[in-house]
């Protein structure tokens, strides 16, 4: 089916052009032959204004959809030929999503939510409970375990968001703005924690957001402009 | 994943209440109104099987009728010549049935009624229905003697003038001593003339003897039957030993349209292909029973359909309900795809929900409309309940409803394109 070969690279992307309505009088070219590296256990941010193609790359990478032109390997698969359903399986064990707005599922308590990826992946309720457990208190939510989404504050939402995230050990960590909605000080140390994981856990993250400040810390930041990267450098703290 | 997915949809129905309620409602109406009717059915068939049962379901009945030709005009009053004696039943016919078709039949029952008369005594009073019935005729009527004996076939030969009364008109005319009752005399007067019976048993009389005369009636004024001798009968009425109908009774295991047939066919062939006006017909209890029994179900079936269309509505108003369901829940559905439900995932989990709903909609309609099915049969006077059968098949039939009615609202959440389900406001 697909090709496997030993990753060294979780994301491998060459030439990705996303176009819309291709064919209509309105075909529009969003991407423009992105290539695109991530290393396992890299931390990497994708800087962009509005309008830069961030979320259709983002998208692109998550598997919610696919390029018009160019190849994608996700951890050494082939992505571009699978099928809807294998894609559902491949985001559901191999990408861990954090959005903006935490999308958390309403009326069903955190501890639910971060079991939902593994009742996707067909694990055991016990399995699931334990894990989910152990997720929620590494985000330092366990004493929330059985609140609901209305009864968490915006951070306390990204927090579990993130356990929810990580629950099926997952390839890579897509964050989209995950820090967009909060304050400073909450965005502050939701960014502290998704540097946790990465130095302790050596979980890969791809950072998207328009902060230049918190792209900063990231080990290396991608900037996109009008639908292709524009400039590459390194985080301030690896820099040296 | 099936678990899961009830838990969910319950969880789903009940942070909407009165939105679930409302929407259960119409299937809760559909059902309960097929599930009534079906009971109210099922109470009038009983009652009506009930009455006809009673009457014999071995017997066929054979009665002499006005000869019908092809181009017979139902409408035109022609003058049909009153029965003359050649056109009745002789005792010769009825021999020669017994004797033909012996082996296949239990006896020929005949039977006279004398009339229904008023016994007085002082302040004592009871009313009798007199009825003279041949030995067949007497075991058919199935009683249960509980003091004495019944009418002997000598006491039948010799037209004797014995009586057999009912344990009710002993506790109205003597007291309630049945075994004292034996060998008292019953004086009835008919048309002027004045009868003299001696008792020689007392039967217990029960509402289901197919003596209907008592319903409604209090206690004392039952009309019930009392049986004498059929050969006392005709001569006290001064008739002749002829008759224009009589039950045949059927050996069991024998097919009662065939053979109601045959006796028809018999008796015009043998003794009618010559008379101008008169014929035999004979016809079976049973088979009228079967044509009765079909002609009620569909009755119950048609108007159960009927109820079946607010059912329909009950339906539509669920499909409605999970397709609005579905637009609100339109960013939920995104993330359950980004998270890796596939689209059979999510059309299972709506599906399940609708199921859910019909599901409990469709037993709370079984048990409404069992209450008041039970309720209305039992205010027009039956009892009945809807077969077990018919309540399975409304609980599946409801789920199947589910699976219909949600398809659709769930295979439209099923193929929402992720990237519009998340960023839907």
């Amino acid at each position: 089916m697909s090709k496997i070969i030993i990753p060294e690279t979780m994301i491998e992307a060459k030439g990705i052009v996303k176009r819309f309505n291709v064919g209509c009088e309105n075909e529009l070219e969003i991407l423009h032959g992105i290539d695109l590296n991530v290393k396992k256990g890299e931390f990497v941010s994708i800087v962009g204004t509005s309008g830069s193609g961030k979320s259709t790359l983002m998208n692109i990478i998550g598997l919610l959809d696919k390029p018009t032109e160019g190849s994608y390997l996700l951890d050494g698969v082939d992505v571009c030929k699978a099928g809807d359903k294998e894609l559902s399986h491949i985001r559901n064990k191999k990408i861990g999503f954090v959005f903006q707005t935490y999308n958390l599922i309403a009326r069903t308590s955190a501890l639910k939510n971060v079991e939902l990826p593994m009742l996707y992946a067909k694990v055991s309720a016990k399995e699931r409970k334990e894990r989910a457990l152990e997720l929620l208190e590494l985000v330092e939510m366990k004493e929330r375990v059985g609140h609901t989404p209305d009864e968490l504050s915006g951070g306390q939402k990204q927090r579990v968001a993130i356990a929810r995230a990580l629950v099926n050990h997952p390839s890579i960590i897509l964050a989209d703005e995950p820090t967009g909605a909060l304050d400073s000080s909450t965005g502050r140390k939701i960014m502290d924690l998704f540097h946790k994981l990465h130095e302790e856990q050596g979980i890969t993250i791809v950072f998207i957001t328009h902060s230049p400040e918190l792209a900063k810390e990231t080990e290396r930041i991608l900037t996109l402009k009008d639908g292709s990267f524009i400039d590459e450098r390194m985080g301030i703290k690896y820099a040296s | 994943m099936l678990l899961e997915n009830v838990m969910l949809a319950l969880t789903g129905l009940l942070a909407n209440k009165m939105r679930t309620f409302l929407t259960m409602l119409g299937i809760i109406i559909g059902i309960a109104s097929v599930i009534g009717i079906m009971t109210v059915g099922d109470a009038m068939n009983k009652s009506v099987m009930g009455s006809m049962g009673d009457m014999g379901v071995n017997n066929i009945t054979v009665f002499v009728t006005q000869k019908m030709d092809d181009d017979y005009n139902f409408e035109s009053e022609e003058y049909v010549r009153d029965m003359k004696d050649k056109d009745y039943f002789s005792e010769e016919m009825i021999q020669d049935i017994s004797g033909h078709f012996a082996g296949r039949i239990e006896g020929v029952a005949l039977k006279k009624s004398a009339g229904e008369v008023k016994i007085e005594d002082g302040k004592k009073y009871a009313n009798i229905n007199l009825e003279g019935d041949n030995s067949v005729a007497f075991s058919q009527a199935g009683l249960k003697i509980i003091a004495g004996r019944g009418i002997t076939k000598s006491e039948q030969h010799d037209a004797r003038k014995v009586i057999v009364v009912s344990d009710r008109y002993v506790d109205n005319m003597l007291g309630g001593d049945t075994q004292g009752a034996l060998g008292k005399n019953v004086e009835a007067v008919i048309g002027n003339k004045y009868y003299e019976y001696t008792i020689v048993g007392v039967y217990e009389y029960s509402e289901s003897s197919g003596q209907s005369q008592g319903a409604g009636k209090s206690r004392k004024d039952v009309r019930t039957n009392a049986y004498i001798p059929l050969r006392t009968a005709l001569i006290q009425l001064r008739e002749k030993n002829q008759y224009d109908e009589m039950e045949v009774i059927a050996k069991s295991g024998e097919d009662q349209g065939i053979l109601s047939n045959e006796i028809q066919n018999y008796l015009n062939q043998k003794y009618y292909k010559d008379n101008d006006a008169y014929e035999s017909y004979a016809y079976s209890m049973k088979e009228e029973i079967k044509s009765m029994e079909s002609m009620l179900n569909t009755q119950t079936y048609a108007f159960a359909a009927i109820g079946a269309i607010s059912l329909l509505v009950g339906g539509i108003g669920v499909m409605n309900i999970m397709i609005v369901s579905i637009t609100e829940r339109t960013r939920e559905i995104g993330t359950r795809k980004a998270l890796g439900a596939t689209n059979g995932c999510i059309r299972l989990q709506f599906i399940t929900e609708a199921v859910v709903v019909c599901l409990i909609g469709g037993i709370l309609g079984v048990i409404v409309g069992e209450v008041f099915g039970m309720i209305a049969s039992k205010m027009m006077g039956y009892s009945g309940t809807a077969s077990p059968g018919g309540i399975i098949f409304c609980v599946m039939f409801s789920m199947a409803f589910g699976v219909f009615f949600g398809y659709y609202p769930a295979n439209k959440a099923a193929k929402l394109n992720p990237i519009e389900a998340l960023r839907y406001e």
